[in-house]
């Protein structure tokens, strides 16, 4: 039988996952600085409950959550507060964020919540401890990992999914995961499959990944709650609606949440991290990340704490190789390009990738000549020439009528494009104006 | 740092790369605090040394195709058919193609100029515009007849509308027809393919061959009697000069449907209908129709399906629409070549479907992911 995978549209980027897939996982050195921002989630930033001077310990709580949709940032290791103020952030403009200078000590807070037995626990202590240790998607969406545990109870949950699809070419940070910590990921997946009463899971994972599947499959197999789904190698393989299609067959209903057809999907980077919280009150303080690209001298994964600069990882990889293009952190196709390395890397880094100058094209745009490669290519079913025309012409009741508010931001119409029209770009203007427009009620 | 703006206000920021780079070393970040003047601190500090990264949003990666590339790659698959009508019909076939390309190229090229835009011959589409056109047109056209329906093409078909990607119709039919009504006696002038005999014989194609005789005679007779199928299909007949070899076109669309530069469905929809339609009408009447399997080699139906339906800019956007196109394409032609006034209906019919290309699109939009039926209570 054929791989299963998403039905409609999808590309074949080159994956370039040969550069950096057989690099073990190796702990980064910690940098001299470590900016931490506040902001690491889709939600309210937390609250600084440190200020300068203090001296802070790895684990220690240095701002809060604020409400439910938010999570609290740790101190990735022990050290001094320099200042807490706004800093370059992955997500663009700059953010407040704590700047720690390490002691070198690397000293953890011993008041971190003892561990219980994740396997008898109450569902709702469960939920409190992954929010409590800053749980956040890991996959690059970064939405709170207790909110998305948390659906209404009129809902009910039938199918838990771990993400381990990796579909952005480039990445092997949840490869080599995959590989070297199976057993926190299975635990991982116990853990969440107990908070929805269920006794199977699913790991979905891109056939380009065949001894991941090999390996979490018996493991799988062995313990016989989980069962890994092999999937076939075409991007967006890795979005949520596109895995819960191929695994389940269902499709998540337009505008609606993975819980409206009773999935909920975590990435296996997240499941190890919800192991670690609940297992023995270890917050979130580091990640694997995956520092790659042909602008890179050696190519690495690294177990990075989080709020080390971008720049310290290049160092680690052994500086940049070639004519500077492009430093993007994330994958090729959605990743955000920066013009500062001293952004940081968070919870949400799963990739530092430097493109050398002419790997990074700089064709002027051309006129559209309605091939229709990007209807083809879209996996949301949309029309993303016709939607750039009409917002173009600030047409936005009629792009909100072609769907714009459905685009998942992929890339792929972008990435086949022969005209070189950066229809993506368009297209995210066109929901932001879409949403403008429906707020007022217009 | 360089803003460039597009339409209607979406902007983008490319920095350029500055000479000196390679300095990775962490900044110090208390010293550039103390020099900071804004009020977000360090962050505004150049760091002369640092790269600069060229800026643009995602994806960062691209198949690598471009509008160039698949321009010429379709004159490619052009060029067997347009070498055989050299060879058909003689060096003035190859003089024609020349004169259509020519006027083809400077209209474009004077038009951008007119507009102050960049030149644009370097993507391939007003030469395949030209080519296009001389190969629908008989060998025995004049020299300023292609130069002019050359300069028409581009001139009127397409840089009227704004250029490349904005023409409704497809540039060299809109030529072909001008051409056709303009001078009606040179555009139905056609050599019998044969080398040097070529300069002294002329004669009815096939279909016209046809249409006279049930015109005439109320039935066929023997129009058709004595041409083999075969000699049609490799392209031993009048014709225009790139029409004839059905073969060679076959061949280039394959190139073409490998490289998916053009759609197989719409190919296949215009002739299958065609071959529907004239296939019922012909075992209605044996004697008065041509047979289905003649309308396939005879004429521009596979010229016309595989190169001139399927130019992408006047096709649509959809599957479904393009289907849709196909069939109303082979449609129009049958009834055009059954009952019409014309004995050949390709170019007229592509022109008619080109007009119904933004209906067709608007009805046939994607069928969304996560689609659900107004009557459960989601959007469109």
């Amino acid at each position: 039988m054929a791989a299963r995978t998403f039905p409609l549209g999808g590309v074949h980027p080159p994956d370039q996952k040969h550069l950096s897939a057989a690099k073990p996982v190796e702990p980064a050195p910690l940098p001299d600085l470590l900016v931490v921002p506040l902001s690491q989630h889709i939600g309210a930033p937390a609250r600084p409950v440190v200020k300068k001077g203090d001296r802070v310990l790895a684990g220690q709580a240095i701002g809060e959550a604020v409400g439910f949709v938010s999570v609290p940032v740790h101190a990735p290791t022990s050290g001094k507060v320099l200042r807490v103020e706004p800093a370059p952030h992955p997500l663009g403009p700059p953010q407040p964020a704590v700047v720690i200078e390490p002691d070198g000590e690397d000293r953890w807070a011993d008041d971190l919540e003892p561990p219980t037995d994740p396997h008898g626990a109450d569902p709702d202590e469960i939920r409190q401890r992954i929010q409590a240790a800053g749980i956040v998607g890991m996959g690059g969406a970064t939405f709170p990992t207790h909110v998305k545990l948390s659906p209404p109870p009129e809902v009910k949950i039938d199918t838990v999914i771990l993400n381990g699809v990796e579909c952005e070419p480039y990445l092997t940070a949840d490869h080599r995961l995959m590989l070297e910590e199976p057993d926190r990921i299975l635990a991982g997946l116990r853990v969440i499959l107990s908070v929805f009463g269920l006794d199977k899971g699913y790991i979905g994972i891109e056939e380009n990944k065949p001894d991941a599947i090999e390996l979490l499959g018996r493991k799988a197999r062995e313990q016989g709650f989980a069962e890994v789904v092999p999937l076939a190698v075409k991007y967006p393989q890795g979005a949520e609606k596109q895995l819960i299609k191929a695994i389940t067959g269902r499709e998540v209903p337009s505008g609606q949440l993975p819980m409206a057809v009773g999935a909920v999907v975590q990435n296996v980077g997240t499941a190890a991290a919800i192991w670690d919280a609940v297992s023995a009150g270890r917050p979130l303080v580091e990640r694997i990340t995956t520092v790659t690209g042909e602008g890179v001298a050696e190519p690495r994964n690294l177990r990075v704490r989080i709020g080390t600069p971008v720049r310290h990882l290049i160092e680690l990889a052994g500086g940049l190789r070639g004519e500077p293009g492009k430093l993007i952190l994330g994958g090729p196709m959605m990743g955000i390009a920066h013009h500062d390395p001293d952004v940081p890397a968070v919870k949400g880094t799963s990739g530092v990738l430097l493109l050398p100058r002419d790997r990074v094209r700089t064709a002027p745009e051309g006129p559209c000549i309605r091939c229709g490669r990007c209807v083809d290519a879209c996996p949301m079913g949309l029309a993303p020439t016709i939607l750039r025309t009409l917002i173009a012409h600030e047409m936005v009741a009629e792009a909100d009528e072609w769907n714009a508010l459905d685009c998942i931001e992929c890339g792929s119409c972008s990435f086949v494009c022969p005209a070189a029209i950066p229809l993506v770009q368009a297209i995210r203007y066109a929901k932001g104006r879409v949403m403008a427009r429906r707020r007022k009620g217009g | 740092m360089n803003v460039t703006s597009g339409q209607g206000g979406m902007r983008w920021a490319r920095a350029e790369r500055s000479e000196t780079i390679h300095d990775l070393r962490f900044t110090d970040l208390e010293h550039t605090a103390g020099n900071a003047t804004s009020a977000i601190g360090f962050l505004n500090v150049r760091k002369p040394n640092d790269p600069k990264w060229i800026l643009s949003s995602s994806p960062h990666v691209f198949q690598g195709d471009t509008t160039a590339r698949i321009m010429w790659q379709v004159v490619a698959a052009l060029t067997p058919a347009a070498v055989w009508g050299v060879y058909a019909f003689g060096w003035r076939a190859a003089w024609v193609i020349g004169w259509c390309v020519a006027g083809a190229a400077a209209a474009e090229s004077g038009a951008l100029r007119l507009r102050g835009r960049p030149n644009a011959l370097a993507d391939g589409s007003a030469v395949l515009t030209g080519l296009l056109l001389g190969m629908n047109l008989p060998a025995t056209s004049p020299w300023w007849m292609a130069l002019l329906g050359g300069g028409v093409a581009t001139g009127l078909g397409k840089q009227v509308f704004g250029g490349l990607g904005q023409n409704p119709f497809n540039p060299a039919l809109v030529a072909r027809v001008f051409l056709l009504i303009s001078f009606p006696v040179s555009m139905t002038n056609w050599a019998v393919p044969g080398g040097a005999l070529a300069d002294a014989v002329t004669a009815a194609t096939p279909l016209g061959a046809a249409k006279t005789a049930v015109a005439t005679h109320g039935a066929l007779g023997d129009a058709l009697a004595g041409i083999p199928w075969w000699k049609l299909f490799v392209g031993l007949q009048p014709g225009s000069l790139g029409e004839v070899s059905e073969l060679l076109l076959l061949v280039g669309a394959a190139y073409l449907l490998w490289k998916r530069i053009i759609p197989w469905d719409i190919p296949a929809a215009f002739l299958g209908t065609l071959v529907l339609v004239t296939g019922a009408a012909w075992l209605g009447a044996p004697t008065k129709v041509v047979p289905p399997w003649f309308h396939l080699v005879t004429g521009g139906a596979v010229l016309g399906a595989c190169y001139m339906a399927t130019d992408m800019v006047t096709s649509p956007l959809t599957a479904r629409g393009r289907w849709a196109f196909g069939v109303g394409c082979g449609l129009l032609t049958a009834v055009i070549r059954l009952w019409g006034g014309y004995p050949e209906g390709v170019s007229f019919a592509i022109l008619l479907m080109n007009a119904t290309v933004p209906l067709i699109d608007r009805f046939t939009k994607p069928r969304k992911f996560g689609w659900v039926p107004e009557a459960k209570g989601a959007a469109s």
